[in-house]
């Protein structure tokens, strides 16, 4: 990946549904920033993320400010998506022209979906809306590979993966190693390393 | 190690409520109390996880007001506590606060409210602010994450300083939001508990812990507040960037502070507006304000929810109009700001651009109208309860027996998940048409049985959980109890304070600090007030609901049923299937079938979904949490269950 410092404030949210590793990845990625000398701020809301709603956490990477906890609308650089339909309700806030998405494929459906009332866009027109709506995109089959590796909340560490190796964010696998070490007991460190590299493959 | 005992001067990631606990470690405190509530829970559940290192007490309290009182007695003691709830907490707190206020305090006692505009997580955007005004004791409101850690820390110096207690207010985007905190020391612990009260009456080190004599005691607290007053004056905590002489003076405290600051730079403003950010909102510092309201003819109070900091700049400021000049105000009197719901860079962006006339940038005209057009295409996610949630198969069973019953009963509903009945549609659960504060469904439900002699003839149910059980039922179930109220009362009795994240309460045999005590038993206190109690698993659809039905029909005496089942998320079944549960193909009639997509339609578990392209129900195994209850519904028999294999 590309090693470079930032200049300016980078604004990432991260978003999936509740249960989907929402809160504990941006917790690692910003764990990360922080020991890398950026002033972290990210913003959660995660009272009701338990049932089954929609979670986002904004992340603000800056070299010097505190910043509000809350992105303003047009505001994110970088959406990261453990949901597709998550990715899309996102960037219809705060998408702007210059925005990278990165976003899992696997569908959730929300609860109107299921008993019929409510449509689930198909896969064809989210990815279309993202190619219309974003600078750059990637579709990632995170939680295809999460199950292939025994757990589908593996997804969330796939998706970092995969984060890393696009450069848009100042961290690599060596951070990531370094900071799971501090969170995670020495069992499951490994299953996460290997989560990242599917990940960071799947972008190469 | 624990992230909250990194050592001085490191730099660290936290949770605002992370920061409220390191201050307060920083601080030397020997014993915190509280009860679960979003967003404040976790300045508990930190604090207990390093108990043992620090030597701290630390307990969930059946409820906030009880948790104060804990926290008081060992101030009284000399020692250093504090209590944290979340703001309708303060309101539960608030009797035995008037009185503790103007008793006064000893070892410095601090009171954290967590609040929560917009109501993210609750059924109220309550503020606890006015309780500082009205119980005439310091407030604090911090606006970043160094700020939630410095100032909890001298919130426990300055308690001490006027022997009374300090409160400290945060909001859900500063406690569940997260950012770089410089530690401080951690003091070694010297102090030991020791409590006078054999001196003179009004000597507040030595003599008895009362309120009384009244007048005598209330004007000592009232000199109290000016020493505090002056103090405020002189705070670090409150500051002011810009312009000598800004076009606009924005006064502002909290979170609220990022987002002007935020604001400011979308505007590209901060040159021509200033700043005054105040840490310290009650008592305001006059001298203080007088010397920046002389910046600018125009001031803008950002501020959530309601106008508690504008009203009192503008009482300070017709004061001291005189030497100031008269002020054009913008806030939320004049409707600039709206005094609900909660704020954020956007609102207060366009409440500056507003009056002063500039415009933030947009994206080209053509690439927003891609969003509308993307955005009509996004289905709502609406809340619901969880796959393998006991509440959802408690509700099929209440709502079946009150159908089958005919009689149109309905529930009167309480605090937790089980509020989705009330709150989403989306559940299909809507079976309770009142929901309030903890405990109020089962004095209401006492109160409806009342009325059968004004015409209300219908059977009244109520459901708590268990956590809400021993924290506010109770009373009202002693009530129903004594004065003969029909009710068919329901415990939700998943195991936990589940909503909040588990924390323990009296019915579970494992303390805040993870001691074993033994458990209260709910169904021992309903029989021990009388009634008739029954405990079932709601997962058996048949069984519990020939009990409500049976309940329904019986009149004149209060029924307890316990509904026992644990929640899908808690620690002991999180991950783990009892069941790997399937629809057999051959076996679902899909559309053709007469039930009209019952599982999908009615059930609304978010595992069970339906294939567009087969015309069949079908389980997502990633989501499904394998509790089987959906295989008791289908009239066909066509979903089917067989032990996980672990």
């Amino acid at each position: 990946m590309k090693k470079r410092g930032l200049e300016k404030t980078l604004n990432l949210i991260l978003t999936g549904v509740g249960g989907q590793g929402n809160v504990m990845a941006s917790r690692v990625l910003a764990g990360m920033l922080v020991d890398a000398g950026y002033v972290v701020t990210i913003g959660e809301t995660f009272g009701m993320s338990q049932r089954g709603g929609s979670v986002m956490s904004h992340l603000r990477i800056s070299p010097d400010e505190v910043k509000s906890p809350q992105i303003p609308a047009w505001g994110a650089d970088v959406i990261v998506a453990l949901e597709p339909l998550e990715a899309l309700r996102v960037l219809a806030v705060y998408g702007k022209p210059s925005v990278s998405v990165l976003s899992n494929t696997r569908p959730v459906y929300p609860i109107g979906v299921i008993t019929g009332e409510l449509d689930y866009p198909a896969p064809e027109i989210i990815k279309e809306k993202f190619r219309m709506l974003a600078a750059s995109s990637w579709m990632i089959d995170a939680t295809d590979i999460g199950m292939r590796l025994g757990n589908p909340v593996l997804s969330n560490i796939v998706m970092i993966g995969a984060l890393g190796a696009t450069g848009l964010v100042p961290f690599d696998r060596r951070m990531f190693e370094k900071e799971i070490k501090k969170t995670l007991s020495p069992d499951k460190r490994l299953i996460n390393m290997k989560a990242f590299d599917e990940g960071a493959a799947v972008i190469r | 190690m624990s992230k909250l005992l990194s050592p001085d001067k490191s730099t660290v990631l936290f949770l605002g409520n992370e920061a409220i606990a390191r201050g307060a470690l920083e601080a030397g405190l020997a014993v915190a109390s509280g009860y679960p509530g979003t967003p404040s829970s976790e300045v508990i559940e930190s604090l207990a996880a390093v108990a043992d290192r620090r030597n701290l007490y630390v307990e969930w309290s059946v409820n906030e007001k009880v948790a104060l009182e804990v926290a008081a007695a060992a101030s009284f003691s000399g020692l250093r506590a504090m209590a944290v709830m979340k703001q309708n907490g303060v309101n539960v707190a608030s009797d035995f606060l008037l009185h503790l206020t103007a008793s006064g305090t000893r070892g410095g006692l601090v009171l954290v409210s967590c609040e929560d505009p917009g109501a993210l997580s609750s059924v109220n955007e309550g503020e606890s602010r006015y309780f500082a005004r009205m119980l005439e004791i310091p407030l604090l409101e911090p606006a970043d994450f160094q700020e939630v850690k410095d100032l909890t820390k001298w919130a426990f110096e300055l308690s001490e300083i006027i022997g009374n207690v300090v409160m400290l207010r945060s909001v859900t985007r500063m406690s569940h939001a997260s950012g770089n905190v410089v530690c401080a020391k951690l003091p070694a612990r010297s102090r030991r508990a020791k409590f006078s009260y054999d001196g003179p009456v009004m000597d507040s080190k030595t003599g008895p812990m009362i309120s009384t004599p009244v007048v005598a005691k209330h004007l000592l607290h009232q000199q109290k507040l000016k020493t505090v007053e002056a103090l405020f004056e002189k705070s670090p905590f409150n500051s002011y960037t810009g312009p000598a002489r800004p076009e606009l003076l924005v006064i502002t405290s909290s979170v609220c502070f990022l987002y002007v600051r935020e604001a400011l730079s979308m505007l590209g403003l901060r040159g021509r507006v200033g700043v005054l950010k105040l840490a310290t909102t009650w008592p305001l510092p006059d001298r203080l304000l007088r010397k920046h309201l002389g910046r600018a003819a125009k001031v803008l109070v950002v501020e959530e929810v309601l106008p508690f900091l504008e009203e009192n700049v503008k009482v300070l400021a017709a004061a001291m109009a005189g030497k100031t000049g008269i002020k054009t105000f913008f806030g939320k009197y004049d409707g600039t700001l709206p005094a609900a719901g909660e704020l954020n860079p956007d609102i207060v962006a366009d409440a500056i651009g507003g009056i002063m006339k500039v415009r933030r940038k947009k994206p080209p005209a053509s690439y927003l109208s891609e969003i509308k057009k993307a955005a009509s295409l996004i289905p709502a996610r609406e809340q619901t309860f969880c796959a393998g949630c006991p509440h959802r198969a408690s509700f099929w069973n209440i709502r079946r027996a009150i159908a089958l019953d005919g009689r149109e009963g309905f529930v009167c509903g309480d605090i937790g998940c089980y509020s989705m009945a009330a709150l989403s549609p989306a559940t299909g659960y809507h079976t309770m048409p009142t929901l309030h504060s903890m405990g109020s469904g089962t004095g209401l439900a006492g109160g409806f049985a009342k009325l059968s002699a004004f015409g209300l003839e219908k059977p009244i149910l109520a459901v708590c959980g268990d956590s809400t059980f021993y924290h506010a039922v109770i009373p009202a179930l002693i009530n129903a109890q004594h004065n003969r109220a029909d009710i068919t009362f329901i415990v939700l009795d998943n195991a936990g304070t589940a909503m909040t994240g588990f924390q323990p309460h009296p019915g579970l045999t494992v303390s805040a600090l993870g001691e074993t005590v033994p458990a209260v038993d709910i169904a021992a206190v309903c029989r021990g007030i009388g009634a008739k109690v029954v405990i079932a698993d709601p997962f058996d659809i048949d069984t519990t609901t020939k009990i409500l039905t049976g309940y329904l029909a019986q009149k004149g005496e209060v029924k307890v049923l316990i509904l026992r089942q644990a929640c899908a998320l808690s620690p002991e079944k999180k991950g783990k299937k009892t069941f790997d549960v399937r629809v057999n193909e051959e076996l679902c009639l899909g559309d053709a079938c007469g039930c009209n997509r019952l599982c999908t339609r009615v059930f609304r578990c978010p595992a069970l979904t339906w294939d567009k392209d087969k015309k069949k129900a079908v389980v997502d195994e990633v989501i499904c949490a394998g509790c089987g209850v959906c295989v008791s519904i289908c009239p066909q028999k066509a979903i089917e269950k067989a032990q996980a294999v672990i």
